[in-house]
């Protein structure tokens, strides 16, 4: 809560209490009234019973269910392994001195941002093997991934650089770092502390877009609980468990992310562009403020 | 590329699916995200709690989960909605919470001492949004504001794993009948491009024009 909010609704008097108290209450009443209706819904129809519930205690409902987490571990962590450096030499390639290779740069990033997710892979998964480029199923959902992702990353890297004080660059180039030396000695190592925090919250939007699997038929969470409705009709509750374990480990990462920014930013005292939600990261947009997959 | 032309209109209509898509996802995402700013800077404690969790949900959830449990899982619950109905509820529902956190970012940026001038001078919460926040805020809001359009207009996309005959989806059924793979995806993504193009060029023409003239 910034101090902004606290000055918009500063010590209510007491008909300012009183109306605040009646619309708690209010608001109250109507959430529970909202809730109570939807609980009602559902076990009109039967999908509050036990039994649906508790087969996903049982053993090879949990095995699925795990292979999916697993795969969509294994699609996410490759992606980022990928993406992240591909990324970073985008963001360099974009600062370059050289034209031709700014360019170059700059129309990657500029496309593969404003290109859905889904139409790369169905282009791989449809288009690409009738020219010879028939992919593992895995490579199919990551390789498109790491295109997307880079693009976006590059941003998140090109905002850090160049958010770093200059003093550093000037200060390389004093003691006699050349361009490369420098980037590599002094500035990278603080552009990348600097955006640590966004990264991770970008590792949030690289697990989102892992669950494009279902379109490629890579057996990760999305899949897995896809394949368990065609068997057992449990439809509501395999989808609801399955998103509730996305906005769980979802979360958790944000958390990670925050937590990051505020043991960095006690370290260099707040400078710096900030990644979580409660700050913008000026230049480098979807620093998980954009929806994406 | 004779393909293209042959099936233009069938191309054509998918671009207004996800046309249309994309307009009710951006301004329900708008509209909504205007209300769940409005609960998280309230006094109201309950309101501030479910802005909160609402937000931290649907930022975290996947889209592609949203819409399956939409489309495939509600159903089960006795409520059925028209499919592509669904799908812009759905778009609209997650892309509120970005649009949310990025009005919450803008009137954050505004200087305290707007809002304390606008208290001293005897406002209420509301005419403080109405008359001093908010027009101030919406400057900053431009840019999150259009990275949450061209987010939505993405996301439209993926619609198309779910049946709804989009762009994407069109342009997979057309790949699937004939061989012409390759035209037919960059036609897409141009389209795509395109779009998120103008998206962008409105978005810096607002903002220069509410830009402060120093």
């Amino acid at each position: 809560m910034s101090s902004a909010n606290r000055v918009l609704f500063d010590a209510p008097g007491p008909r300012g209490r009183r109306r605040i108290r009646t619309l708690t209450v209010a608001s109250v009443a109507v959430l529970a009234i909202i809730v109570a209706a939807a609980l009602k819904q559902l076990g009109d129809h039967g999908q509050l019973a036990a039994y649906r519930w508790q087969a996903f205690t049982t053993v090879p409902y949990l095995r699925v269910l795990g292979e999916g987490l697993w795969g969509t571990l294994k699609a996410t962590g490759m992606s980022a392994v990928l993406a992240f450096p591909l990324g970073a030499l985008l963001a360099l390639m974009r600062l370059s001195r050289r034209r031709p290779v700014r360019m170059l740069a700059v129309g990657y990033i500029e496309v593969f941002r404003s290109i859905p997710l889904l139409l790369l892979i169905y282009a791989f998964l449809l288009a690409l093997p009738r020219y010879g480029v028939n992919l593992p199923v895995f490579w199919k959902l990551v390789v498109p991934i790491v295109m997307v992702m880079s693009a976006i990353i590059a941003e998140v890297f090109r905002a850090g650089i160049l958010a770093l004080d200059r003093g550093q660059s000037e200060a390389a180039e004093a003691i006699g770092f050349r361009y490369w030396q420098a980037m590599r000695l002094v500035i990278l190592p603080q552009a990348t502390r600097l955006v640590l925090p966004s990264l991770i919250a970008q590792l949030v939007t690289v697990l989102k877009e892992s669950t494009l699997g279902y379109a490629v038929s890579y057996p990760e969470l999305m899949k897995q609980g896809d394949f368990l409705t065609a068997r057992t009709h449990l439809l509501f509750q395999t989808f609801v468990i399955v998103a509730v374990i996305y906005v769980v480990i979802n979360f958790l990462l944000g958390r990670l992310a925050s937590l990051v920014e505020r043991r960095l930013s006690r370290r260099t005292g707040g400078a710096g562009p900030r990644a979580t939600q409660d700050t913008q990261l000026a230049n480098a947009p979807n620093a998980g403020l954009a929806p994406t997959a | 590329m004779h393909l293209i032309i042959n099936h233009f209109g069938f191309l054509m209509q998918g671009v207004l699916y996800t046309l249309g898509l994309t307009a009710i996802g951006f301004v329900g995402a708008l509209l909504l995200g205007t209300v769940l700013a409005v609960c998280r800077v309230g006094p109201i404690t309950p309101l501030r709690v479910i802005g909160s969790a609402y937000v931290e949900f649907f930022r975290n959830i996947p889209l592609l989960s949203l819409l399956v449990l939409f489309i495939f899982g509600l159903p089960d619950a006795g409520v059925t909605i028209p499919l592509f109905a669904s799908a812009a509820i759905c778009l609209a529902l997650s892309a509120s919470a970005f649009a949310c956190e990025a009005m919450r970012g803008g009137i954050n940026s505004v200087s305290v001492g707007q809002a304390e001038a606008a208290r001293a001078i005897g406002l209420s919460f509301v005419e403080v949004l109405r008359f001093v926040v908010l027009p101030q805020a919406f400057r900053a809001m431009v840019q999150p504001l259009v990275n949450v359009f061209i987010g939505v207009l993405l996301s439209s996309a993926l619609a198309a794993a779910v049946g709804v005959a989009e762009l994407t989806n069109r342009t997979q059924q057309l790949n699937l009948k004939y061989a012409e793979a390759v035209v037919c995806f960059l036609f897409a993504g141009a389209v795509y491009l395109l779009i998120a193009l103008a998206g962008g060029t409105v978005g810096s023409r607002l903002e220069r024009m509410l830009a402060i003239k120093r």
